[in-house]
């Protein structure tokens, strides 16, 4: 670690604070009647005039230079951006309630607090920044490092792509670092089709932010995944504020008054098309309501969902007419085979594959020739599947 | 610290929608004015749900980008942003008077102060004669053309045409256009009969609406005849029974639109410094540049594609 710059400037900043006592990851000065104590985990010094404290802490420039970045640089005592950016290089975070266990965040989270294992001390964090610490935040890849390796001062600088570009060579990327750019580039997936909802897993690759300073960070993370970051603070301090899906629906007014009128088990088939994490990353918090949980997955995103969101509001509201009809019984011809043609049409659909389906593969039963088949021979001139309701 | 939150409606479906939310809210950004821009949605991300929690300020200032008083701007918005304590009488309007009420959020105990709707806003009837001015490529418009100010009329409240005929009003008072007429898509007197409204052979019609879509780029040029077909695009001026009319985008798109929000946050409290000027400034501009290349004839082509 002896190649740790320290700038006189650190030690000034850290010497102006030294009378009210310093103490923060691992790195202790206090001050008696005009002697100072120094402490790391490693060392420990007593008894020290202003001098002797100076060239102390020049041999622990690593534990200034750290004190000095989060301190003066990152601020924000108690934030979201600051507890997320010491998630970033796996810090210990000073406000993550060990309690909180059952909601806490997934991903690195049990294993991040305070002396829990898998947390970094200064100086096995100060080894990793020199080759940048990895992150995941759904889509998006995070690495920490220092700014400048050969002779690390303590600034950090971040660098977020898409994880499948974790690999890539940055020359192949299209390089940014205005936040406000990640808007434009988490609206369309890769068919140029409209996200609505940011947090699906359809984010498309192609870009790299480098060297964002920690506030810009967290503002492109922010873009690309509106409000996660403070939900996961209030995670991980246990006060994350759910709100179940009855409570939800009946705040709703207007058109969507209605959707509290959803049949419960309608409920679970929602979450099961919408809320599981081959559609959408947050990871489903909410239930049908306090003390009534859902049987669906929620998933496993490092992120929580702690309502339902606009979208499930207002395909609820579709969902709550339909299921107000009456089933009735049809009858219609089928031979096995077409029966089993719908179910294979119906997954398609539902897993987004029809895109994939070749022209000439005539024995995927959603292939395009084969669905003008079947409607050719099964629907009347009206264009309905020939069927006869048989209950009345 | 203070914040700044621009509260917009936003779409599912349209990616569009929140485009001038973000231009606004992107020139706000850049005056520096506030510590903390975020743009909120009730159809996008963040929602105004959770967006008051993604914020270190606390003080914040939320300004609906909406037309009207009424349901999203009464109900629905502090709703969603848990002020609890929110009542509509606390802006003691007459539907077009609205300025601010200060609340708190309870779930993060900041200091809500809750604006007025941009719509409704003085400084709105500047906008709309600005954008009068660009569509016509003159800064001095107004002799010898008409101006119509077009508004949805009856949404779920009456409020959406006291807002368009407040505006209409306060700009018939500057005896700047020939004629000035409110008119509506969705009751009388309606956008349809638009030619039997005026005398003057020009008649520069401005939506007044926060983002185009289908009603400012379908519904209304072929409601008014500007084409057949909305896909076909249209011209501007387009030729309707001898007159020619000069039809716009919404007027959200505006540039100056960001002043009206600084405006709503100032009367609301908020320290902005002199970043009304630097904003006027730069729409100034922008609008020159846009009357010194000429707008595409089919301006509005392109919505539906
Ligand atoms: S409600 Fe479901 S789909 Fe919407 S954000 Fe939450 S988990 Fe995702």
């Amino acid at each position: 670690m002896t190649d740790v710059s320290v700038a006189t400037d650190d030690i000034e900043a850290l010497l102006e604070r030294a009378s009210d006592g310093v103490a923060f990851d691992g790195l202790h000065v206090t001050e008696t009647d005009g002697e100072y104590a120094l402490e790391t985990p490693g060392n420990e010094w007593t008894g020290l005039d202003d001098a002797a404290l100076r060239r102390a802490l020049d041999s622990v420039a690593a534990y200034v230079t750290n004190w000095r970045y989060w301190q003066e640089t990152v601020g924000g005592e108690g934030t979201a951006r600051r507890a997320f950016l010491r998630w970033c290089e796996r810090a210990p975070l000073a406000d993550a309630d060990p309690d909180a266990a059952p909601t806490g965040p997934r991903t690195g989270g049990a294993d991040d607090a305070d002396d829990r294992p898998g947390a970094l001390g200064v100086t096995d964090r100060y080894d990793a920044l020199r080759d940048g610490i990895d992150r995941e935040w759904g889509q998006l890849s995070i690495t920490a490092r220092f700014v400048d390796i050969d002779a690390p001062d303590g600034e950090r600088v971040y660098d977020l792509w898409h994880v499948e570009d974790a690999g890539r060579d940055l020359a192949d990327l299209e390089i940014h670092d205005d936040p406000r750019d990640a808007r434009e580039l988490a609206t369309y997936d890769e068919d140029g089709r409209y996200r609505p909802l940011k947090t699906a897993p359809t984010l498309p690759g192609g870009w790299a932010f480098t060297g964002l300073s920690g506030a810009e960070l967290v503002e492109t993370v922010e873009f690309f995944y509106p409000a996660t970051v403070a939900n996961w603070h209030r995670e991980l301090r246990g006060n994350l504020d759910v709100d179940h899906w009855l409570e939800t629906a009946e705040r709703q007014t207007g058109i969507y008054d209605v959707i509290d009128e959803l049949p419960r088990e309608a409920v679970e088939w929602m979450t099961e098309a919408c809320c599981v994490d081959s559609q959408c990353l947050r990871r489903r918090e909410w239930q049908y309501e306090a003390g009534d949980d859902l049987a669906v997955d929620g998933g496993d995103g490092p992120f929580p969902c702690r309502e339902p969101c606009s979208l499930v509001v207002a395909a609820a509201r579709k969902w709550a007419t339909l299921e107000s009809e009456d089933e009735h019984t049809y009858e219609l011809e089928l031979t096995t085979s077409e029966l089993n043609q719908l179910e294979e049409l119906i997954d398609a659909v539902a897993e987004g594959r029809t895109d994939e389906i070749r022209e000439a593969d005539v024995y995927d039963g959603a292939n395009r020739y084969r669905a003008r088949y079947l409607r050719a021979k099964r629907f009347d001139d009206e264009g309905d599947l020939e069927a006869t309701r048989v209950d009345d | 610290m203070q914040a700044l939150v621009i509260a917009a409606h936003g779409s599912h479906l349209n990616p569009d929608a929140s485009d001038p939310t973000y231009a606004h809210a992107d020139t706000i950004r850049e005056t520096g004015a506030f510590d903390e821009v975020r743009e909120a949605f009730w159809k996008e991300e963040p929602h105004f749900r959770e967006v008051i929690r993604t914020l270190e300020s606390d003080e914040v200032f939320v300004v609906p980008l909406f037309i009207s008083e009424g349901y999203f701007t009464e109900q629905v918005i502090p709703r969603e942003l848990r002020l609890d304590d929110w009542d509509p009488d606390k802006w003691e309007s007459d539907g077009t008077s609205a300025s601010q009420a200060t609340l708190e959020a309870t779930d993060v105990g900041k200091t809500i102060h809750y604006c007025g709707p941009v719509g409704t806003h003085d400084a709105m009837t500047d906008v709309i004669v600005q954008r009068a001015e660009t569509a016509m490529e003159d800064p001095n418009v107004g002799d010898g053309v008409g101006l119509s100010v077009v508004g949805h009329g009856t949404e779920r409240n009456e409020n959406s045409a006291k807002a368009i005929e407040y505006h209409s009003d306060r700009i018939a008072e500057r005896n700047r256009f020939d004629e000035v007429k409110a008119l509506f898509m969705d009751e009388e007197p309606e956008v349809d009969d638009v030619t039997d409204y005026f005398e003057s052979d020009d008649i520069v019609v401005v939506p007044l609406f926060i983002a185009d879509g289908y009603h400012t780029q379908e519904d209304i040029p072929e409601d008014m005849g500007l084409t057949e077909d909305y896909r076909l695009g249209w011209d501007v001026p387009a030729a309707v029974d001898g007159h020619r009319i000069w039809y716009t985008g919404a007027v959200g798109t505006e540039d100056l639109m960001a002043d009206v929000v600084l405006e709503r946050a100032a009367d609301a409290g908020a320290d902005i410094g002199d970043a009304r000027e630097a904003v006027r400034r730069l729409a100034a501009s922008a609008a020159e540049a846009g009357t010194d290349s000429s707008p595409e004839p089919n301006a509005g082509a392109g919505a539906g594609d």
